[in-house]
């Protein structure tokens, strides 16, 4: 191996700062939710205790957060089910031309780039003037499927780009029906990416704020209940909300990475489930 | 097989613009909103000098922010795929890069709070090696905090499209550069930099749509100081002014994607995934 350049090592050190930046502050509230009974806000650390853990469990002035973070959870998997089975199906229907399918594209793009109160405002105004109730199951997740569904489609689009046909066209020449060749041959093959668009889907709904504000209902979702948090708690309480939702999203992440891997690594050991579709 | 999808658009895309646009003709009364159909909305939008204050605030916000993401974006995607040898370590240190993508933007704002309050980390280091005297103002709460926060949270937007069309470069191009005797800079400037535009332009898009469409941050960071387009749709909405929470949205609609067309113009997104 060629030795490094010295740009290599400047690089590196840019790179470092740069995941610094990336999570310094979040380790510093993690660290400060820790923060003695007497604390504040910022340091000096007044004691380590669990005191404002306890105090989330415990009070319940401030609002209904675990109500918050089971709706959250629920529309969150929701969302996930909803972007990756009509991703799939959108993916595969846009591998050919299609009326319409250039008017579709740039709506999925303009989905991706609204900004999102204009969905909040529009869906909102859809909902009160149609005369239904706006609630975070109907209209918010509604709002939030056009936060997803791009990010989904994007992801389906660019396995479809890199998909080679002739594993299809080698199970119709053996016999298989459509539905054979998709569950058998497609379905298979693009499982990874679907990993990755579900875990799209989740996180960005279980963290979407801008779009569920006027979509939501009375019923809060967690980003919500932590933005009205902000404005009336001033303790480290916040913190350690902040701390435990970020515990819980990489927990997830963890969760779908793993899954992956290990997708992967059967899939490398076992082979395809060729023949098994008969 | 697009029905789902089209229904989807159609309700919570299509329609809701729709109506926007009808209710951005309707009159507010302080307690309920009329059809009608008048343009007092756009007529007051545009005569009023604190619509042009905000859009130029809008604006200033997305150009520094492009440049300060852009920047630091390349850097980082141009690390990860030219001087990180083996592809597991490039996943692994890509994947560093995105997993707070994926974990709460609010968080991540409140999260400043330690670092730029007036008894801040940052106040308090700076005072300790005798660098200010008397904590800095303007740190927490300002425009500063606020492209802060915008290249915090969307530095990553740039990184993962930049990162994506530079891994399909073929190293053999640069090593063609180099035997014809190119030097780093030049390598970079005149092979790189052309072959990752279409990575940089969709970067550029998400960075400068979500900077333009935000109000959260704004209003969040500058403590309610300064303000943004969408900050005024949704102090309109806090008072249950949708008529002209709806023009100010429509003219904002616009603003955004006449800038993705003529960004649309220089890249194929279909062609780039």
């Amino acid at each position: 191996m060629e030795p490094r350049p010295r740009s290599f090592y400047v690089l590196s050190a840019f790179f470092a700062l740069f995941i610094l930046f990336l999570y310094g502050p979040t380790i510093t509230i993690g660290i400060l939710s820790f923060q003695g009974e007497g604390g504040g806000l910022t340091f000096p650390m007044r004691g380590v205790s669990f005191y404002w853990f306890y105090d989330l469990f415990e009070q319940q002035a401030v609002g209904d957060i675990w109500g918050s973070f089971r709706r959250s959870f629920v529309l969150g998997l929701m969302v996930m089910v909803v972007t990756v089975v009509v991703s799939v199906m959108g993916g595969l229907a846009f591998r050919r031309k299609f009326p319409g399918s250039n008017v579709l594209f740039y709506l999925i793009i303009t989905s991706l780039v609204i900004p999102s109160i204009l969905i909040s405002l529009g869906v909102g105004l859809l909902f009160s003037q149609s005369g239904l109730n706006v609630h975070w199951s109907t209209s918010g997740f509604g709002s939030q499927l056009t936060w997803t569904l791009p990010f989904g489609l994007l992801i389906m689009f660019a396995v479809f780009n890199r998909f080679d046909k002739s594993y299809e066209e080698a199970a119709r020449d053996l016999g298989a029906t459509p539905w054979q060749t998709l569950r058998h041959v497609v379905l298979p093959i693009i499982a990874p990416s679907l990993i990755g668009v579900a875990l799209f889907g989740f996180t960005l709904s279980y963290d979407e704020f801008a779009r569920t504000l006027l979509t939501s209902g009375s019923y809060n979702t967690l980003p919500l209940e932590i933005y009205g948090m902000t404005t009336n708690v001033t303790s480290p309480v916040l913190y350690a909300l902040g701390t435990l939702t970020t515990i819980f999203s990489l927990i997830i992440i963890g969760v779908f990475l793993c899954v992956a891997l290990v997708a992967n690594r059967r899939r490398a050991r076992q082979g395809s489930d060729a023949g098994k579709g008969i | 097989m697009v029905s789902p999808l089209a229904a989807v658009l159609l309700i919570f895309l299509v329609l809701p613009i729709v109506l926007i646009v009808i209710v951005s003709f309707w009159r507010a009364t302080e307690f309920s909103i009329i059809p009608a159909f008048e343009f007092d909305n756009y007529a007051f939008l545009f005569g009023s000098p604190v619509t042009y204050t905000v859009f130029f605030n809008t604006f200033k916000y997305a150009v520094i922010t492009w440049a300060c993401t852009l920047l630091i974006g390349f850097t980082v995607a141009y690390y990860l795929a030219f001087h990180i040898r083996s592809q597991t370590w490039q996943i692994a240190l890509f994947l560093l890069c995105t997993i707070p993508f994926w974990t709460s933007n609010i968080i991540r704002m409140i999260s400043w709070i330690p670092f730029l309050g007036r008894n801040g980390i940052a106040n308090s280091t700076l005072m300790s090696w005798g660098v200010i005297d008397d904590p800095i103002e303007w740190l927490l709460f300002s425009d500063f905090a606020v492209i802060l926060a915008f290249v915090h949270l969307y530095t990553l937007f740039m990184v993962v499209p930049i990162f994506n069309t530079m891994m399909r470069i073929d190293k053999s191009l640069i090593e063609a550069a180099r035997d014809a005797g190119a030097n780093g800079a030049q390598i970079l400037w005149n092979v790189i930099i052309p072959l990752t535009k279409p990575g940089i332009m969709i970067g550029t898009i998400f960075v400068v749509t979500l900077v333009m469409g935000d109000f959260i941050t704004v209003r969040f960071m500058s403590g309610s100081q300064s303000a943004n387009v969408g900050r005024l749709i949704s102090n309109d909405i806090a008072l249950l002014q949708y008529p002209s929470a709806s023009a100010t949205a429509i003219v904002l609609l616009l603003t955004v994607l006449i800038t993705i067309g003529i960004l649309l113009r220089f890249v194929d997104i279909r062609k780039e995934l």
